[in-house]
């Protein structure tokens, strides 16, 4: 059951420059949460009225807390990057479906994330009953998450200027590590998504993404966050899927990037 | 006390409902309100066949607002009886189906194939601003209102609702000439044409260039426009443009709106239609009113 609650800020801190962990006490919220799905955060200051959606990065259900790992992307993610230690914030969650947990279950798994599409690699991994490959791409040399994630799963870095592990992309670090597995969990930017769902055909591997469009609702409502569908979708009976509520997971065969 | 309010022979236990396009047709907001409480559901606009609607991006936040460009995204009539009247019978509210075409066909065809569905009255949107043919091309020329209208009450079982918008000089014009045409009731404002420029990206901030603002920073706009229309027709009127409390409910309601509906506030306040109902039946205790009908256009 999805929940609007005013949550308590319980830790900030600013992994790398521009982004930011954020563990909030939930009432009811973590307790429902799974890996791959995301809460939308409310702005306190009254003019900005559309919540932003985050994915979860860590999930406490036995206290009920939550983690979010954001990048500051313009004025709603400032706000929430300068909130301290007994702040409240509104938040709408759990939404989206999350990651098939069961597909990877006995498999070796590629857990790919590009950027700020990390962090739900990290629950996720948590969660995974499968030889885990942790694949995570990041710009430059300001790391973040690097030590969880290796505490997850055999930890493999890209970065696009070759400061920290295989120059390039996530995709050149699977090949330069030779690296064979059976399926795919990926979270990133769209053109990274695109070369993955490439990959996955090639190689055969069962592919599963995570999506991302600006989103109004959350729920499913307002058909802002539609992404295309290769077939007519069951509920539009068009070629579009919600992102927010259909997703933001898709096997990747199901839609066009 | 009466909160209930008459929509051209339909009842409304209570002034509140949904704005077309803001709730589905009302199963996503059901996790969070209870429909047996809304007065009526306002459905997202149906056509005769499905649309896929515009690119993304679609949406855009603005200061104390939104735009969006959606293009009336939706499954078509046959799906929408099938499965989402079905769906909303199961709740004590009334139903009203919000419906668009590109053409004055598309819309009586629709029209005709809601006249056996058990829906109590029927919204025609001649006034989205997101798609290029129909929709708004027939909401700014009276001529146009008023030969839809009268196309539509020709077909229609269901009282009329004729959906208003405000990009025009004169919003009155248009009302009194829906009114000629035979609508039942109007409703108003649909969203005010605007456009957002993404200054990093140096593009418009969603794909279709323009879309429609809607939100709390419309709602001056919007009632006085529901007060310049209450004083220029006769037939009832159902408010709406940035409602997103009891409060602001009643200033459209003062100003002289039978009903109110609710909107972008879903967006943020998942639970704001029933707070809606359940403020102005507080407001209503606070000054003593026994019937909302007393407050209806009480601003003169």
């Amino acid at each position: 059951m999805k929940k609007k609650e005013w949550c308590t800020v319980l830790e900030q801190t600013e992994l790398s420059a521009g982004i930011y962990s954020m563990w909030l006490q939930t009432e009811t919220i973590a307790h429902e949460a799974v890996p791959g799905q995301f809460i939308s955060l409310y702005c306190n200051e009254g003019s900005r009225l559309l919540p932003r959606p985050i994915s979860l990065c860590e999930i406490d259900r036995r206290q009920g807390r939550l983690r979010i790992v954001y990048r500051v992307a313009g004025k709603g993610t400032e706000e929430f990057s300068k909130y301290r230690r007994g702040d409240q914030i509104s938040v709408l969650g759990p939404l989206g479906n999350g990651f098939p947990l069961e597909k990877a279950s006995g498999k070796t798994i590629f857990l790919m994330g590009g950027g700020i599409g990390i962090p739900p690699m990290l629950e996720t991994a948590k969660q995974i009953d499968a030889r885990k490959m942790i694949i995570a791409g990041y710009r430059d040399s300001n790391l973040f998450l690097e030590h969880e994630l290796k505490a997850a799963g055999e930890l493999y870095l890209a970065s696009e200027d070759g400061s920290v592990g295989t120059k390039g992309n996530v995709l050149d670090a699977i090949r330069e590590q030779g690296l064979k597995g059976d399926i795919i969990f990926a979270c990133g930017p769209t053109p990274m998504l695109r070369a993955i769902k490439n990959f996955a055909q090639e190689t055969g591997m069962e592919c599963y993404i995570s999506m991302e469009e600006r989103m109004a609702c959350g729920v499913g409502a307002c058909l802002a966050c539609v992404c295309q569908s290769k077939e007519v979708d069951d509920h539009s009976h068009v070629h579009n899927k919600r992102i927010c509520k259909d997703g933001p997971v898709f096997e990747a065969s199901e839609v066009e990037l | 006390m009466n909160m209930s309010v008459n929509l051209a022979g339909v009842e409304l236990k209570n002034p509140v409902m949904t704005a077309s396009g803001t709730f589905g047709s009302g199963a996503e907001y059901s996790e969070f309100v209870d429909l047996n409480r809304l007065g009526a559901v306002v459905t997202k606009g149906v056509a005769n066949i499905p649309w896929p609607g515009n690119p993304t991006p679609r949406i855009a936040e603005v200061y104390g607002g939104m735009l969006n460009a959606i293009g009336l995204q939706n499954p078509g009539i046959d799906v929408f009886c099938e499965r989402d009247i079905p769906y909303l019978k199961q709740y004590d509210t009334k139903i009203i189906v919000n419906v668009c075409g590109k053409s004055t066909e598309d819309y009586c065809e629709v029209v005709e194939r809601l006249a056996d569905e058990p829906v109590d009255l029927l919204e025609i949107n001649i006034s989205c601003p997101n798609v290029k043919e129909g929709g708004i091309a027939f909401g700014q020329d009276p001529k146009a209102v008023e030969a839809i209208t009268k196309e539509v009450k020709k077909y229609a079982k269901q009282s009329v609702i004729m959906k208003l918008s405000p990009n025009v000089t004169d919003i009155t014009v248009m009302a009194k000439a829906a009114e000629a045409g035979g609508a039942d009731v109007l409703s108003l404002i649909n969203t005010l044409t605007g456009m957002k420029i993404d200054i990093e990206r140096q593009t418009f901030a969603i794909a279709n260039k323009t879309g429609g603002m809607s939100g709390p920073a419309v709602k001056p706009v919007a009632v006085r426009m529901v007060y310049q229309v209450a004083n220029a027709v006769s037939i009832p009127i159902i408010g709406m443009g940035g409602i997103a409390n009891a409060e602001d409910a009643m200033e459209f309601i003062l100003a002289g709106a039978t009903a109110v509906s609710v909107g972008t506030a879903n967006f943020f306040n998942p639970y704001t239609t029933t707070e809606v109902a359940e403020g102005i039946e507080a407001y209503m205790k606070r000054h003593q009113v026994n019937d909302i009908r007393e407050l209806i256009g009480a601003v003169k």
